[in-house]
Formats: structure tokens, C-alpha cells, sequence
């Protein structure tokens, strides 16, 4: 049962059944988008029919990690048909079963339709995978997370067994130093760098912490790894603890993601009787075991000391910084805090080196970062790039663009920490530093595209709705500063502002910045002063409440059709067959049928 | 070599400043003569109180190097650190946080009970705020009046977190902590029950350290001018010890100044009708308190015996720690023994229904309110003390009847029960009570006279002290404790097994009633609480008798009226029980 040495484990890998060996492979999604389309009980009547046909010697149905293409889920890689089936449905399951199974015919109802109306049979001709490039990402898809196995087959566990049989600690820590490897949580400090304060600072006890606590709205990279390739994960922290010398870590992981604990405690018990995790790791000296701790919710715990105080059963609320964790963190020992997507990057980083992950990306800025793509574009879902791709490629290479082909007027990037980034800046490569260089910064990797039609006082309203909200209410700037910009921004938006509110919101949002005690504070003014820098005419608007709340009809181009009368709902359109009409702007509710009727564009927006 | 090694040089605003490493910025610019506004920060160094949680963000300097404010009061400063305390940067940034606190908060000053003497109004004027620009929704909760001894008005809290530090780390009763999130937060007991639900000792410390007057003492100033109006009444005030040496401070004299003489005549042109001595209940409580001791262990009773006097202690001891009821002192509080005997002795020597007589006493406590509605203090509806006011209510009477307090002449306290020793004065001090008893119990074991009376062992701050003390063939080993976080130590120490002791003096405030949480505020200050020390030791030495037993009025109480020490009309008028109480 026990692994004792890279051979044992090359053995063990090379007796695994490979998805080749069988007639047909399925691997179909149980990603959380995927989940919430019934893709569960998709996978268990596929499984059924399959059972009462007796044919799982030849088909092989894995229920599998995140395909990625969330927003064409339920979705399924057929290999090796090469045919991917997108939109699933309960209905479809019969047709998969017999057609394709059995008899072997591509359903194309069931195939994926580009936005020129093409239909593609293979997720690799798809726009969407095509500039993708997957480090972290690397096995989420393609095994099965709850099957050790199939890691295994994947070289799982190879780098720890190189990490403990064949280098020193030391030698661990340069080869991620020598990566360039860089948090993925959002602060983008060296990994390298935090293990070797960490491991620096002598002490009897030391933490390994992996920060899970994936909060951002709209991100859910940490979640698809946890879900997807969770031993990697596990390795990653096991190899941290023997690089900084802790024998014990701890998984954050917010309670609301309760689905990802089944995956990964299967993994830690599986890791556990391999002898791949708790005493004697790979039959040596080294012993190291993973706790999982739940959080209660709260946003500010991603922030790292809060995390931290939250372990310790304390109202989780950030510290002063110095001392850094790495000096005294969990229970006042040193302790390491990385996040899931920089953990998963280390197994791949020991197997192929350090020059092979710095040979992606940029001067500063190595490997690859996942992004959450979501918003006004085409093709919405998770995107691991290479750093240094631009948001243009991903926006419409990747993303398609907008799928009604309106004009994309702003990207969010980096959640309610983020800044808009608009289509002047799209060709900026993605990186830390190039990002924070436009007053944006790279944040968890949430990305939503925005179209003309967003107003951007609204969205940066959104999200410090959000921060404020989440804020732990320590100190004052963010306790009653973000509180005090949310209440200008409902009086704009209420049109009870004015124009001096313009200036409050500036010299407060840059003294929240300066005077906040932790990243939550410091960052929530990121989306009104990035909103108001490129966009200060919407706030303006506001501001001297010039800005129309219904929409208008332009006389010179209206030519009397009715058409907008017909379809508005609330008949707040009046005038005669052939004459100028005009809306009535107290009742107009804003819908936009009147928008979409009108033959002449004789319609203005509000 | 050494000494070099542990020095760093900083500098602040072009100046060159040479610290000791572990220094803050706001200790290093404070070298140099540079002031830093603060707020939260609050360091009483010597007895290990800090709140350096770094929240308020007024004390905002700008780091040079990384061009980025830090708090100055929790930063440390570095080898070659350059800091800005002026610049555009720092100025607008503690403007920001402190107009912000402002425009979440009442400004009703005029009518505050902290008015003049509040923090943030003077950091208002100080840091010249003559306009909000921020403005909106404030905190709303209604104020909470349902305990004996302190008002909550959570709408005036700044989130300083002070007073969690004081209720959580230094007294570890865990009452206080901050609920829910962002704007909605509010430092309240768990499930914002009401205070007077909870296991709150009353020791004030709380309130001794807020800014603000989100935590003040409950006002009971109304019912005593009542009291004083009512014709029919016969209204008596006694004066605690601590409370003669802090008063001084609310007219403007230094602290640690005595003001006895001129406490007594403010009392009267307040219209009292006699003015007792707490004091003189403090040397008939060593006599019973010795005399209880000596049979403890001539008896085999149980061993330790802890004091009884500090009201704060006993509400502790009850909620924290009911196994260990059999343990304190079965003796009242000075306060309380003055009450009983005015109502008993007093209202006979003078012909006065004891029902007409209204029991009044001046504390340094805020507890002592709490200590005198106990139930078993107020036996057929009689209770031995009535009202209690802090000593800070009682500047607000003088204030209020336009007494002008500096050109009070000095006046005696009143016979019957005006007298006390220098053994009653340290009463007022952590270590004073346990040395006014082995003064006593010395002479009372060997029955020969004690010829130095100064116990050094015993004083001090330091917050758990041992002593042990040769008394004839007997060595009586003796345990100090102050602040109860340190008298649960002492607790859990004995509860283990692993630490004896044949007596223990137990305060719950700093430095003893001196720190109490009725007295005049020290503002952080530790100096303020060592100078009012001081002053009863020098008030100990001044007097002409120092031992308890040796004063004549009490002894004319036992010959008149008691007796003897512990007889049976001393236990129904001078004893009290305990019992256990939830811990909440």
C-alpha cells in the first residue's frame, strides 16, 4: 500500500488502465456550472444505461473536474471520437447512449455553434481552447479527482518523491525561487520567496496554509482545482511543508463550498494510505498531514492574517502587518499562507524545472494565470493563459467578443480589488506589473467584459456595495469610508447628487487607499477611481443630473411607424400613424423594447 | 558593542533620531518633540496594558521610502527608516479617518457627559476640523441602562477597541467584543444581550479608557439630590480612601494631591448631614477581617483566605470561579460595614429611625453601585448603603452647586465614625489592604507591638506579588494580586494545587482603587495612578496611628455596641455570603 520509492510509484503508474485501453472514453463535466445544470444526474442515468448494458469493460465514463467552457455546459469531451457535446440536457441522454455509444453517430444538435454559425465538432477546433495553454489547469478535466490512480498515471506524486528522495529542502526552495513563480491570490509576491523567510525563522512548529477561501464574485479558479485535481494540491502543500519544514497544513476553504470537500477529503484519506501524506512520507523521515478549516464566509478572511486569526477560532479580522506570518503567523509560529492556483503550479514546476516554467510569460511574470471570463462576450468560462497574452486576445479570441457584436467598452479585471481597463489599454500584456501600471492590477483573475450599454457608476456601485458589505469593520476608513462612498454613489445614481460629490468620492476614495489597515480597505476604491478616471463624463452626467433614466425618441429620425408604441409595455409611447412620437419619461420603466423595435435608431438610449 | 548594536537611527520630519530597537514611531517622534495625534492607541506600559490595534488610523505618518502611511503607534521603526509625520499625504490621510469617525457620531458635546474631557472632541479641535464633508447614515442603537453600574451608548463608540482590551486581556471577564460587520459593527456583550445580564464585574475599566462616553458610569447624581431635598431625610456620605487622593485632579491640582480636609467641607455645602470615613470601615474590616484569619488557622479553616473589600473581585470570583466560594473573606466591604453601622449604631447613638437615614458614599468605583443593590446587603429592605457616587460624579456635584473647590477651607470628618488610621489610607492601593492586616494580625498572633510598620514587600505594580512574612513561630505567606486577569492566574494556581497561600489580597483594578473606574480619568497616563500611590503611602505616614486595632473610635464601636471582633452582632451587621452565579 505504502509508496516507498519513484520506482514503486513508476510501477504503480504504468499499472494504471489508460483512458486509450478503452473503445470509449466520456469525460463530462461536474464543474459547478456544469453542476447546476443537472450535469450530476446527467452522468448518473448515463452511467445506468451503461451498467444495464454491461458495458463498462469498453466505456468509460468519468465524472470529471471543470471542462472550462462553463457557458456552454453541461459539457462532454468523447474520445477518441474527438466529438464534444455542449448544452447537455437530461432529454439528450437517451441519444448520447444509443447514437453515439452504440451505434457511433455524432449527435450535432448536440455540437457547439460558433459565432459564424459554424458548427465544430471538437472542443480543440473551438476559438475558445485554441491560445489556451494549461499549467494549473494541467489534470482538471482530464481525470477522475476521486480516483488517486489516475493521477498517479499523470506523474502525480513524482515531484514530492524527487522533492524528499532526491533534494534538499534548500534545493526545493531555489528551484521555485528560479521559476519566478508568483502568488496567484492577488498580491503577486514571490513564492520562492515567502518559503525561504519562512523557512529561514528557527521554530519548533511551523504552518503550511493553503488559502482557499476563494471570495472574489465571480471567481471560481481555486474552486475547479480543489474539485478537479485535488492531490495536486495535496502534493504542492506537502511539498511546501518539507521546503519551509512545517509537518502540518491546513486548507481554508469557505463553508459555501461544501461540494469541493467530498473530492478532496476522498484525496487526502486516498494520499494518507499511499503513504504520500502523514508519517514517513515516501519512507522517509518526513511527516507531514493536511487539516481542512472552514470558514464562516466572510470575504476579508482570503486576506491573510485575517485567515489566519479566523483559524484560531477568533472573529476573523486582519492584523498589522509586520510581523508577516512568515515570521509569526498561525498560533504565533511561522507559517506560510499560498493560494490553491500558486500550490498546484509547484509539482509541475519540481518535474520540469525551473527554466521550463520561466520560459512562459514575461520578464516578471512567469507561467500562466486563470482567469474567469464572464460578462457582455461570447464565450464565457475559465481561461488559463500564458502571462503576457493581452486582454485582447482573450476578449476576442479567446472570448469571441461580444456576442451581439456590440461595442465592448471595458474589461473589470481583479474583482472588487480591480479597476476597469478599457479598449485603449487592450493590447497591455497581461502581467503584474503592466497591469498595475494602468491602474489595474491582476487580483484572483476575474474578468468581466462590459459593453456599451453598462453603466459604469452602476458597476463601480456593484462592487463596493460588495466591499463595504464584506468590510470587517476594524478600521475606520474602510468601516465608515466605503460606507460613506457607497451612500454618494446611491445619491448619484438616485439623481440626488451634485456636483461636489464628484470630489468627495476622489479625496475619499484616494484616503481609503492611504489610511486602510489591509488589502480589503486599501483596494475598495479600485473600481469607482478607475470607473471615474476613464469614464468621468457618466459620473458627470450624474453628478449635474443631466443623465436621462427613460429613454427618448429623436424627432428627426422617428418616421411615425408605431412600432415602438406597440411593443412598449407600460404604453408610455404616444403618437399618430406617420407623425414624431414621444415618450412619456415619468413612466418609462427603461425596459429597451423600444430600442430594439425601432427600424431608424431613432431611439436614445438614457 | 552591545548597546550599539540594539540602537537604530531613524529620522523624522529632517530629523536625525537615535532609538532603542522596538521602538514605535510615534515613541521615537515623541523623542525629538514631535507630536502625533492618536486615538485608539492607548500603552499604560508599566503594568503590561496595551491597545496597539492599530484601528483608528489617526495616527498616520508616511514612510518615505515606500511612500505609503503607517500607523505610527504599532510601526515599528527600522535602520535608516525616513518618516514624514507632516506631509500632504500623512495630514489628509488622519484628517480623512478622523472626519469620518465624526461624521458617524452624535456631536451632541454640549450636553455630553464627557464634554470637555473627551478624546475625540479634543482631537477634533486639535487637528482644526471646522467642517464635515462627509455625511450620512450614523449608528444607531439604544442606549443600554440595564445594569447597576455602567451606561452603553454605542452610538458614541469609535471602535477604539479599548475597552475589549481592557474586559478581554487585562481582566479576561470577556464581556466586550466587536459583533457584526463592516458599518454595522458594534462592540457589544455576546448576542448583544443587555449588560446587566451578563457576568460584568462593574470594574469600570472599561469606561476608564474609553475616549468617548459610549461607556460612562450609570448617573445616580439625580436620586442623591433628591435625597438631599428631602427634609425628612437624614442624609449621611462616607469618602473612600483612593478618593481624596484623585479629586484634586478634576479642579485642576496635580495628581496625587490630598484633598481630604476640603472633600469633607464640599460634602457639607452640599447639604449632608454627617460625613463618615470609608476609612474607618476600612480599620474595623482588618479587625474582623484578622480576627477572622487567626481563627482560620487556629481552626484548620480554609486556607487561603482572600479579601472581600473590592466589590468588582467578588463578582468575579461568583461567575468565574463558584467552586472556590468557601475561600474569600466572609467580611463586607469598608463601604458597606460604614452603611450597616450608620443605620444601626449611628441611627441609635442619635435617636434616628434607621428607615429616614439615606446612605450615601463617595467611590472611586464604578462596581460599588453594583456592590450595594446586592441582595445580601439589603436585608428587609434596608439596605446598608443606598447611593454611590464616583468620585468624577462627585466633581460634577461640586461643579453643579457652583462650590468653588480651591478655596475650600479643610474640614474634619465627623465623630462616631470619622476616624481612621494610616492603616485604612493604603486601602485604597493594591498590597495596602494585606499590609493594614499583617499590621493587625501581628500584633493580634504574638501580642507583641510591631515595630516597623512598612512592609515594602508587599507594594509596588507589579501584577502578582508574593510575600512571606514572620509573624512569632508562623511564617504567613502572602499573595497580592491586581487587575483579574492576574487574580485568575492566582486562582487557577490555587484551584491546581499548584501554588499555596495563607492570605491573598485581591483588586480589580490597576494599581488597585486608585485605577478605579469611578476616578478621574488618566487619560493613559501610568504616572497619574503612581503619584496618587504615593500619596496614600504619604498619607499613611503623616498620621499619627498606623495600625487598625489602635483606633479609638472603632474600639468604642466594639465596647458600645459589637462587643467584641467577631461576635454575633458583628457577623449579622459586618459578615455577608456568596453565591455562585452563571457565567455569561
Amino acid at each position: 500500500m505504502k509508496t516507498n520509492s519513484l520506482d514503486s510509484l513508476k510501477t504503480w503508474a504504468k499499472s494504471v488502465r489508460s483512458d486509450s485501453e478503452f473503445r470509449i472514453t466520456i469525460l463530462a463535466c461536474a464543474g459547478t456550472s456544469c453542476l447546476s445544470s443537472e450535469s450530476d444526474l446527467i452522468i448518473e442515468m448515463l452511467q445506468a444505461k451503461i451498467d444495464e448494458h454491461n458495458l463498462n469493460g469498453e466505456v468509460n465514463l468519468k465524472k470529471v473536474g471543470c471542462l472550462r467552457f462553463c457557458g456552454e455546459g453541461p459539457i462532454m469531451f468523447i474520445e477518441p471520437d474527438n466529438i464534444t457535446y455542449v448544452r447537455v440536457a437530461i432529454k439528450d441522454v437517451d441519444d448520447i447512449f444509443t447514437k453515439h455509444i452504440l451505434e457511433g453517430t455524432t449527435i450535432t444538435r448536440l455540437l457547439y455553434t460558433s459565432k459564424k454559425n459554424e458548427l465544430i465538432e471538437s472542443y480543440e477546433n473551438m476559438n475558445f481552447f485554441k491560445k489556451q495553454f494549461r499549467i494549473a489547469l494541467r489534470n482538471v478535466g482530464d481525470i477522475d479527482p476521486r480516483n488517486i490512480d489516475e493521477y498517479v498515471a499523470q506523474d502525480g506524486y513524482k515531484a514530492l518523491g524527487m522533492s524528499l528522495l532526491e533534494k534538499t529542502p534548500d534545493e526545493v526552495i531555489k528551484i521555485v525561487k528560479e521559476s519566478g513563480l508568483r502568488g496567484r491570490g492577488g498580491g503577486g509576491f514571490p513564492t520562492g520567496l515567502k518559503w525561504a523567510y519562512t523557512a529561514a525563522v528557527k521554530s519548533d512548529e511551523k504552518y503550511v496554509i493553503c488559502n482557499a477561501d476563494e471570495g472574489d464574485p465571480g471567481a471560481f479558479m481555486d474552486r475547479s482545482i480543489i474539485e478537479g485535481d485535488p492531490h495536486s494540491l495535496i502534493e504542492a502543500m506537502t511539498i511546501a511543508g518539507y521546503a519551509i519544514g512545517a509537518n502540518q497544513g491546513y486548507i481554508y476553504i469557505r463553508a459555501e463550498y461544501a461540494i469541493s470537500l467530498e473530492p478532496l477529503n476522498i484525496a487526502l484519506n486516498q494520499a494518507k494510505e499511499h503513504g504520500l501524506l502523514g508519517e514517513n512520507i515516501f519512507g522517509t523521515d518526513f511527516s507531514f498531514d493536511i487539516g481542512i478549516k472552514l470558514g464562516a464566509g466572510a470575504f476579508v478572511c482570503g486576506e491573510e492574517t485575517a485567515l489566519i486569526r479566523s483559524m484560531e477560532g477568533h472573529r476573523g479580522e486582519p492584523d498589522k502587518k509586520p510581523p508577516y506570518p512568515s515570521e509569526s503567523g498561525f498560533r504565533g509560529k511561522p507559517t506560510s499562507v499560498n493560494n490553491v492556483e500558486t500550490f498546484v503550479n509547484v509539482p509541475a514546476i519540481i518535474l520540469n524545472g525551473a527554466e521550463w516554467f520561466a520560459s512562459f510569460g514575461t520578464e516578471r511574470s512567469k507561467g500562466t494565470k486563470v482567469f474567469a471570463l464572464a460578462g457582455n462576450v461570447k464565450n464565457i468560462g475559465l481561461v488559463e493563459v500564458p502571462m503576457g497574452t493581452t486582454l485582447r486576445e482573450i476578449i476576442f479570441d479567446i472570448g469571441g467578443g461580444h456576442p451581439e457584436n456590440k461595442t465592448i467598452k471595458a474589461v473589470q479585471i481583479g474583482g472588487p480589488s480591480g479597476g476597469v481597463i478599457t479598449e485603449e489599454y487592450f493590447d497591455t500584456p497581461i502581467d503584474y506589473d503592466s497591469l498595475t501600471a494602468i491602474g489595474a492590477m491582476m487580483g484572483s483573475g476575474g474578468l468581466i467584459v462590459m459593453d456599451e450599454d453598462s453603466d459604469m457608476v452602476e458597476i463601480a456601485k456593484f462592487y463596493l456595495d460588495f466591499t463595504q458589505d464584506e468590510s470587517c469593520g476594524k478600521c475606520t476608513p474602510c468601516r465608515i469610508g466605503t460606507k460613506r462612498m457607497f451612500e454618494i454613489l446611491e445619491r448619484l445614481t438616485n439623481m440626488e447628487g451634485e456636483p461636489a460629490d464628484l470630489e468627495r468620492l476622489e479625496t475619499l476614495g484616494y484616503n481609503i487607499k492611504n489610511t486602510s489597515l489591509c488589502g480589503l480597505g486599501q483596494t475598495a476604491p479600485n473600481p469607482v477611481l478607475s470607473t471615474m478616471k476613464f469614464f468621468k463624463e457618466e459620473y458627470e452626467a450624474y453628478a449635474y443630473r443631466t443623465k436621462r433614466t427613460s429613454y427618448a425618441i429623436e424627432g428627426k429620425k422617428c418616421i411615425g411607424c408605431t412600432k415602438c408604441a406597440r411593443v412598449c409595455p407600460v404604453n408610455c409611447i404616444t403618437g399618430k400613424v406617420r407623425e414624431i412620437h414621444t415618450i412619456d419619461e415619468s413612466a418609462c420603466i427603461a425596459c429597451g423594447a423600444c430600442y430594439d423595435a425601432c427600424p431608424t435608431q431613432a431611439i436614445l438610449k438614457p | 558593542m552591545k548597546l550599539i548594536e540594539k540602537m537604530i537611527t531613524c529620522n523624522i520630519n529632517g530629523l536625525k533620531v537615535d532609538v532603542e530597537k522596538g521602538t514605535t514611531i510615534l515613541q521615537a517622534a515623541e523623542k525629538v518633540g514631535i507630536h502625533i495625534p492618536t486615538l485608539c492607541h492607548l500603552d499604560l506600559h508599566d503594568i503590561g496594558i496595551a491597545n496597539q490595534s492599530a484601528n483608528c488610523r489617526v495616527c498616520m505618518v508616511e514612510d518615505e521610502a515606500r511612500g505609503a502611511l503607517v500607523p505610527s503607534c504599532a510601526e515599528l521603526v527600522s535602520e535608516g527608516m525616513k518618516i514624514q509625520t507632516d506631509s500632504m499625504k500623512a495630514v489628509m490621510g488622519r484628517r480623512t479617518s478622523l472626519e469620518l469617525l465624526l461624521s458617524n457620531h452624535p456631536q451632541d458635546c454640549l450636553t455630553c457627559v464627557k464634554n470637555l474631557d473627551c478624546e475625540l472632541q479634543s482631537l477634533a479641535h486639535e487637528m482644526n476640523i471646522k467642517e464635515i464633508r462627509y455625511h450620512g447614515e450614523k449608528m444607531s442603537h439604544p442606549k443600554d441602562l440595564t445594569s447597576k453600574g455602567i451606561m452603553k451608548d454605542s452610538n458614541k463608540c469609535i471602535m477604539c477597541r479599548r475597552c475589549v482590551t481592557m474586559c478581554d486581556e487585562v481582566q479576561t471577564v470577556g464581556i466586550l467584543s466587536p459583533l457584526k460587520r463592516g458599518f454595522d459593527v458594534v462592540v457589544a456583550t455576546a448576542f448583544h444581550l443587555d449588560l446587566g445580564e451578563t457576568s460584568c464585574t462593574y470594574c469600570g475599566q472599561c469606561v476608564s479608557v474609553c475616549p468617548t462616553a459610549a461607556l460612562a458610569e450609570m448617573n445616580d447624581t439625580p436620586k442623591i439630590w433628591r435625597a438631599l431635598n428631602n427634609k425628612e431625610k437624614h442624609v449621611i456620605v462616607q469618602v473612600a480612601p483612593a478618593v481624596r487622593v484623585a479629586i484634586g485632579e478634576e479642579f485642576g491640582y496635580k495628581a496625587g494631591e490630598i484633598k481630604t480636609g476640603q472633600v469633607v467641607s464640599a460634602l457639607k455645602r452640599l447639604g449632608f448631614d454627617s460625613v463618615f470615613d470609608t476609612n474607618f470601615g476600612a480599620d474595623l474590616t482588618i479587625i474582623e477581617e484578622a480576627t477572622e484569619l487567626v481563627h482560620r488557622i487556629e481552626q484548620g479553616g480554609t486556607l487561603p483566605m482572600l479579601t472581600s473589600c473590592c466589590p468588582a473581585w467578588v463578582q468575579f470570583i461568583e461567575h468565574q470561579f463558584p467552586e472556590l466560594l468557601d475561600i474569600p473573606s466572609s467580611c463586607k466591604s469598608p463601604q458597606q460595614m460604614v452603611g450597616a453601622l450608620s443605620k444601626s449604631y449611628y441611627a441609635e447613638k442619635h435617636g434616628i429611625d434607621p428607615k429616614d437615614i439615606v446612605m450615601v458614599s463617595v467611590m472611586p468605583c464604578v462596581a460599588k453601585k453594583a456592590e450595594a443593590a446586592r441582595e445580601e446587603l439589603n436585608k428587609d429592605g434596608l439596605a446598608d448603603v443606598d447611593y454611590v457616587m464616583t468620585t468624577r460624579e462627585f466633581s460634577r456635584m461640586i461643579k453643579e452647586a457652583a462650590i468653588d473647590f480651591k478655596k475650600l477651607p479643610e474640614s474634619p470628618f465627623d465623630i462616631l465614625l470619622g476616624e481612621a488610621t494610616g492603616a485604612a489610607a493604603i486601602f485604597g492601593t493594591t498590597g495596602g489592604v494585606i499590609e493594614a492586616a499583617t499590621r493587625t494580625a501581628y500584633e493580634m498572633i504574638t501580642g507583641k507591638e510591631l515595630k516597623e510598620v512598612d512592609f515594602k514587600q508587599m507594594r509596588g505594580f507589579e501584577g502578582v506579588r508574593e510575600a512571606t512574612v514572620k509573624i512569632g513561630d508562623m511564617s504567613l505567606k502572602i499573595g497580592i494580586a491586581h487587575e483579574l486577569g492576574n487574580a485568575r492566574k492566582l486562582l487557577e494556581a490555587i484551584r491546581d494545587g499548584r501554588n499555596h497561600f495563607d492570605v491573598i489580597e485581591i483588586m480589580a483594578c490597576p494599581g488597585g482603587c486608585i485605577g478605579g473606574g469611578g476616578q478621574p480619568y488618566h487619560h493613559g497616563d501610568i504616572n497619574v495612578l503612581k503619584k496618587r500611590q504615593k500619596a496614600l503611602y504619604d498619607l499613611d505616614k503623616s498620621l499619627p496611628k498606623r495600625k487598625s486595632h489602635e483606633n479609638e473610635m472603632v474600639l468604642k464601636l466594639y465596647d458600645d455596641f459589637l462587643t467584641k471582633p467577631g461576635s454575633s452582632k458583628a457577623h449579622e451587621l459586618l459578615h455577608t455570603t456568596y453565591s455562585a452565579k452563571q457565567r455569561i
